[in-house]
């Protein structure tokens, strides 16, 4: 009976936020203005999602942050499997990556605006850049770090170089690939909704905060937070899902 | 193609053949009196670690022979020199007149659970070297369950790694190891990771492949009794730089059995090779 139930544990959390809320409205605790009633809340977030403004935002950020992970993937996956599978090689490249994968990616702002100008090419590749950083790292730390004796066993069997490469290193990463990809889909979704909100945007769900947010429209300024909350949320449990469908090994 | 041939037959027509098989070791020609592996001035060091200097050492063709000695004195690094897996500062490793790449080794690690590829299924682990070597797959799908069912392994090889037990996944790398019909295969304390039951049934297994294979097998236990029950030679090696302590002929009647172990020969030899152990390791 009680084992049956847990699966609605997490359930608990939401409920008590919800009931909490609910009673700082009630009482007065904290000034309506400021926060609305989760009614009102979710009526915003329900009639936006549905046809209204607040969907087509949610699909433009959704649209910018696949590209920018996109592009991140598709440079970074290559180069660090390159790089890591010489770890001199990787050692004399690893302080420029630290560096730049240590510099807020905010700050590379104003390089790409005069780069790209304003419009969705910056936003799109200040997030690509914080990402592939962040992919890179980890695919080469993934390359790296494969079991020795792993290598060894293909070498024996007679694999060359480049057989090992991708029979066994390659294989060997996608664990660590997916860490990767999983932090850079949440960086580039961050940097894609800060851009949104202050790189004169028309659109997405950081411009959707911002502008609620100047017309003191509270419940849509909450309503857009929860759409961006829900979709940083369900990025990170699909790539989750494709790496237990993919890389069933993992941690095992 | 033609000598893989012909062991891939010994393996198929297996205990019908074994009579015949002690018979062609007991009377063998003049290509079996040659060493396998000749190993002269062999030198390896680690830093400034000598670990083997001017070493020689001769391994005979078809004979499985167990190295033992102190931990650390470098009975992995020998194999691994041996195999090609690590180089060697001085000397030279022979396979009677081959190149090393000419000659097909098998090798299986202590680490099973390192060793095989946990993203591939057991049996397409074990037909991983046959892949290697550009065997089409309908070939090797054959070879693999001929294997299989010779060696009457009862694992569900559709099953990854990770859903074997440890003895199921050092078998599986056993028979990686044996698809390619090696003609050394190199074991590194294979059973060390076991529970005891499984051990004894391992070990079962490795003597009836070596009887069936006639293929030289040079295996590193730290268990004594087992270097000598499966041996007919067994190395002793002493701490590094490494000499040889003595290399020690058991020439017991195969198959063994527990009888073995009670045999007069068998506690005799082992009580040789303990004291020649102790005498190196106090020295
Ligand atoms: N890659 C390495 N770098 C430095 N030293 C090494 C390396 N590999 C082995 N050694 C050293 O060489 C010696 C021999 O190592 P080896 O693994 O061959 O010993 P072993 O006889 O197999 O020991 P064990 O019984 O513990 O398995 C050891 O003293 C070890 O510390
Ligand atoms: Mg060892």
């Amino acid at each position: 009976m009680k084992q049956r139930l847990d699966p609605l544990l997490p359930v608990v959390g939401v409920v008590g936020l919800i009931v909490a809320w609910y009673g700082a409205v009630w009482y007065g605790i904290v000034d309506p203005v400021l926060l609305p009633s989760p009614g009102a809340t979710f009526h915003a977030l329900w009639s936006g999602m549905s046809g209204g403004a607040l969907g087509l935002d949610f699909v433009k950020t959704v649209w910018r942050t696949a590209v920018s992970t996109a592009i991140a993937a598709v440079i970074a996956i290559p180069l660090g499997i390159f790089l890591g599978s010489s770890e001199r090689l990787y050692r004399s490249v690893e302080f420029v990556i630290d560096f730049f994968r240590s510099t807020p990616a905010s700050a590379m702002f104003p390089l790409f605006l005069v780069l790209f100008g304003v419009g969705d090419k910056t936003k799109i590749s200040v997030a690509a850049f914080g990402a592939a950083l962040v992919i890179l790292f980890n695919v080469a730390y993934g390359v790296m770090n494969a079991r020795k004796v792993r290598l060894l066993a293909a070498k024996v069997m007679g694999a060359s170089r480049l057989r090992v490469l991708l029979d066994v290193m390659l294989l060997e990463s996608l664990p660590q690939t997916f860490v990767g990809l999983r932090n850079g889909v949440s960086l580039a979704l961050v940097i894609i909704v800060v851009a949104e909100m202050f790189i004169g945007s028309r659109d997405g769900l950081g411009h959707r905060v911002f502008e609620a947010q100047q017309l003191f429209d509270m419940p849509e300024m909450y309503a857009a937070i929860f759409a961006a909350g829900a979709l940083g949320y369900g990025l990170n449990l699909l790539f989750i899902l494709v790496e237990r469908r993919f890389v069933h090994w993992s941690g095992k | 193609m033609f000598a893989g041939r012909i062991a891939m037959e010994r393996l198929a027509t297996g205990s019908a053949r074994l009579a015949s098989a002690n018979a062609a070791g007991g009377t063998a020609g003049s290509a079996a009196a040659l060493p396998h592996v000749t190993i002269r001035g062999l030198t390896k060091r680690f830093d400034r670690v000598s670990i083997y200097e001017n070493f020689d050492l001769d391994l005979p063709r078809g004979k499985l022979i167990s190295v033992f000695g102190p931990n650390g004195c470098g009975k992995s690094t020998l194999i691994n020199m041996i195999a090609g897996l690590v180089t060697y500062d001085a000397g030279e490793i022979l396979f009677a007149g081959k190149r090393r790449e000419q000659v097909k080794l098998g090798y299986v690690f202590q680490n099973y659970r390192e060793a095989l590829f946990p993203w591939m299924r057991a049996f397409d682990n074990i037909g991983y070297p046959l892949k290697l070597m550009k065997v089409p797959k309908p070939e090797r799908r054959a070879r693999t369950e001929r294997l299989v069912a010779h060696l009457d392994v009862k694992i569900d090889l559709n099953r990854y790694p990770y859903e074997l037990s440890g003895g199921q996944q050092q078998l599986v790398s056993i028979m990686r190891a044996l698809i390619v019909e090696p003609e050394i295969l190199f074991l590194d304390e294979p059973f060390s990771a076991l529970d005891y039951e499984m051990t004894l049934f391992m070990r079962e297994q490795l003597q009836r492949i070596f009887i069936e294979t006639g293929m030289t097998i040079v295996l590193v236990s730290h268990d004594l009794e087992e270097a000598v029950y499966l041996a007919d030679r067994i190395l002793l090696l002493s701490r590094h730089p490494a000499r040889i302590a003595d290399f020690v002929v058991f020439d017991s009647a195969r198959p063994r059995s527990a009888a073995t172990l009670s045999s007069r020969e068998f506690v005799q030899t082992k009580a040789h090779c303990l004291d020649v152990f102790q005498r190196e390791v106090r020295g």
